[in-house]
């Protein structure tokens, strides 16, 4: 069955939209939710909010950075989840997260929470196709979309094998290495794109070190869209607000939107 | 092959094919990361089963570590204490501790694989300064990373390290302890995996990680099993201690007891007591048993030694005390400080404060927990030389304070 996030993504896809996702970390600052919102008035078509862990292991400095910060707010997964269900963003919203947060609380109790704060899908990225079958069927039954991520070293059968069990849609990470920003997009992104497309006709999105709007542009000239996460955090690190954060996404709207 | 007695008992066995043991273990690594443990999965079970690998690796246990370390009646301090205490030397290998054991294993399997360089974590620095050694040895690249707290703690080792071609970076994030280091090397090994070896040093982390080096420490376990049943006509010891932060080298003793009725100890820090205060969960690659706030997010450890601070235990050490099969007590900081000058005092060996908090055990339940008269094996796993400047420092330059005479 499709889910909420999987069928808007389609939707957008099918009227020529390419796919922008930005990432905020949640509990950044007292007005994180304003930048999810100002983000989705920007031209965002689903939003990934990070729920901050102690050890982001495939985080690179800004988002853990972000964490830290956020985390010493005082930042919890309730928290988080208590914030998001008092707005209404009109797209679809992606928690992002590790997984001993959703361990720690129990699986299904997780992705009843995820559901019930209003988030259409989960993404957790310590959680391979060996281990990620249990808390798959658990955020299913809480009807939450498990987004899997492919890797530029994932071999054709394990790649076939995560498109096909992905929901939501299908993350691809550019190039192998942590998040953050890069100066140039790696050439494997395109080969990621490609390889999934052939694969799926889910929505592929690609992730890792896409900061600009030209970059966002050379990437969907393979993918269905982009996800931007370092570059925007930055952003709100560096003191910028709502607005800001505003600005920065509606820069890469215009530019996928010219193509 | 000496693997595969047994899938998921207490046997200290093969674990299964998704690397558990028990309920604890598993793979939760990025996908970025899963071939390389498939592939190392894979090279590790075919080299294990290789005739001429194992003869090469006790080659060179042999002839550059200097095993078999020898066995230590420690009778001043039996005396002492009314128990017999006998004491594994695995402080005498080269390079100071029982780390050796488990890189020269990942080394040889870095050149069967085809690569060239070397990320490990480091703790206390044995570690990052065995890595550095095989590196040297075979001609690998080598980036040691190590937590800012730790790097002034152990300056020498950073030294050392250095000497032995070796980058060390400083961790500048989290606790900036070993939990950190492990972060930033896997980080690094994300980002060059196709090139790198991560040169794990303790029985955590994905599947295979836990097994494989237990059984490259288990050398430790099968020389002292020979060893003791020569001293003790053909008998067993009644306890075997060993300190427990990680835990590989207490795994390693143990494998060589586990099918045995010698009672098994793994001694950990009072402020890392990962198993007792600890909650089931998932960090670094495998499900355990963790510190951690009631979130899951992770707490961080303290303890006076630098190589037990991680909030974490390795995952057949959850399992077997999950089953029964070994216990995990804890002793104070303060208890490890007195156990350290008192080997030295009496038997005039200064141990390592990881293996002191062994040690820091057996003086405390000799003649209590430790029935009078019982004969304890204690796994010496490295020496002192590095902590002398900071237990120095702790006891303000003053040898005997606090040590209770």
């Amino acid at each position: 069955m499709t889910g909420r996030l999987e069928a808007e993504l389609r939707r957008r896809r099918s009227e020529g939209a390419k796919l922008l996702v930005p990432y905020v970390t949640g509990g950044l600052s007292p007005d994180w939710t304003d930048v999810v919102q100002a983000v989705v008035a920007a031209g965002a078509d689903a939003v990934e909010v990070g729920i901050p862990f102690s050890d982001p292991v495939m985080d690179g400095p800004t988002i853990q950075e972000a964490s830290i910060r956020a985390l010493a707010r005082g930042t919890t997964p309730e928290s988080i989840l208590a914030e998001l269900s008092r707005i209404d963003v009109g797209v679809p919203l992606v928690a992002m997260t590790y997984y001993n947060l959703a361990f720690r609380m129990g699986d299904l109790r997780f992705a009843r929470s995820l559901a019930a704060a209003g988030v259409a899908g989960a993404i957790l990225p310590d959680l391979p196709l060996e281990e990620s079958g249990p808390w798959e069927a658990e955020a299913a039954a809480a009807g939450v979309e498990t987004v899997l991520l492919a890797a530029p070293v994932t071999p054709d059968g394990r790649l076939a094998e995560i498109a096909g069990r992905s929901r939501g849609f299908v993350y691809g990470v550019s190039r192998m290495g942590v998040t953050g920003e890069r100066a140039s997009v790696a050439a494997s992104a395109g080969v990621m794109a490609k390889r999934l497309k052939a694969v799926t006709d889910k929505p592929v999105l690609i992730g890792f070190g896409v900061s600009t709007p030209q970059q966002a542009v050379e990437v969907c000239a393979e993918a269905d869209g982009v996800v931007v996460a370092s570059a925007l955090l930055r952003a709100l690190l560096d003191g910028g607000g709502p607005e800001a954060a505003g600005d920065f996404v509606a820069g890469l709207r215009e530019a996928l939107d010219a193509g | 092959m000496t693997m595969g007695e047994t899938i998921g008992g207490a046997g200290m066995g093969r674990p299964g094919d998704d690397g558990r043991f028990g309920d604890f273990g598993g793979r939760f690594m990025p996908e970025a990361l899963v071939p390389a443990c498939l592939e190392l999965e894979a090279a590790f079970g075919q080299a294990w089963g290789d005739a001429g690998f194992r003869a090469e690796l006790d080659a060179l246990l042999r002839d550059y570590a200097g095993r078999p370390s020898p066995l230590t009646e420690a009778r001043n301090l039996s005396e002492r204490l009314g128990v017999r205490v006998l004491l594994k030397r695995d402080e005498l290998n080269h390079t100071g501790s029982h780390k050796i054991n488990n890189v020269l294993g990942q080394a040889l399997l870095t050149r069967r694989m085809g690569k060239r360089r070397l990320v490990a974590e480091t703790g206390a620095g044995q570690h990052g300064v065995a890595t550095a050694t095989a590196a040297a040895l075979f001609g690998f690249d080598c980036i040691v990373y190590m937590g800012e707290v730790d790097v002034e703690r152990q300056a020498l080792n950073v030294f050392r390290m250095n000497l032995l071609g070796a980058e060390v970076r400083p961790v500048a994030s989290g606790s900036r302890t070993l939990k950190d280091a492990i972060n930033e090397a896997l980080r690094d090994w994300v980002s060059s995996v196709e090139t790198t070896h991560y040169c794990l040093g303790s029985v955590m982390g994905p599947h295979p990680y836990p097994w494989m080096v237990r059984e490259l420490q288990r050398v430790i376990g099968d020389e002292a099993r020979a060893q003791t049943a020569a001293l003790l006509d053909g008998g067993i010891p009644d306890v075997v201690v060993a300190c427990v932060g990680g835990g590989s080298n207490a795994a390693g003793i143990f494998a060589g007891f586990v099918d045995t009725d010698a009672r098994l100890v793994g001694v950990q820090p009072e402020g890392g007591a990962a198993i007792g205060r600890g909650l089931p969960g998932v960090v670094h690659g495998s499900k355990s048993l963790l510190l951690q706030d009631e979130h899951g997010q992770v707490k961080e450890a303290h303890s006076v030694s630098a190589g037990l601070d991680y909030p974490g235990v390795g995952p057949e050490h959850a399992h077997l005390a999950v089953a029964g099969r070994a216990e995990y007590p804890t002793v104070a900081d303060g208890a490890v400080l007195e156990a350290f000058q008192l080997l030295s005092r009496t038997e005039g060996i200064i141990p390592a404060l990881e293996p002191a908090h062994a040690l820091a055990w057996v003086m405390r339940e000799a003649g209590r927990g430790i029935p009078s008269g019982s004969t304890v094996l204690v796994n010496l796993c490295g020496r002192g030389d590095k902590d002398a400047v900071e237990v120095m420092r702790l006891l303000k330059g003053d040898p005997g304070a606090g040590a209770g005479g």
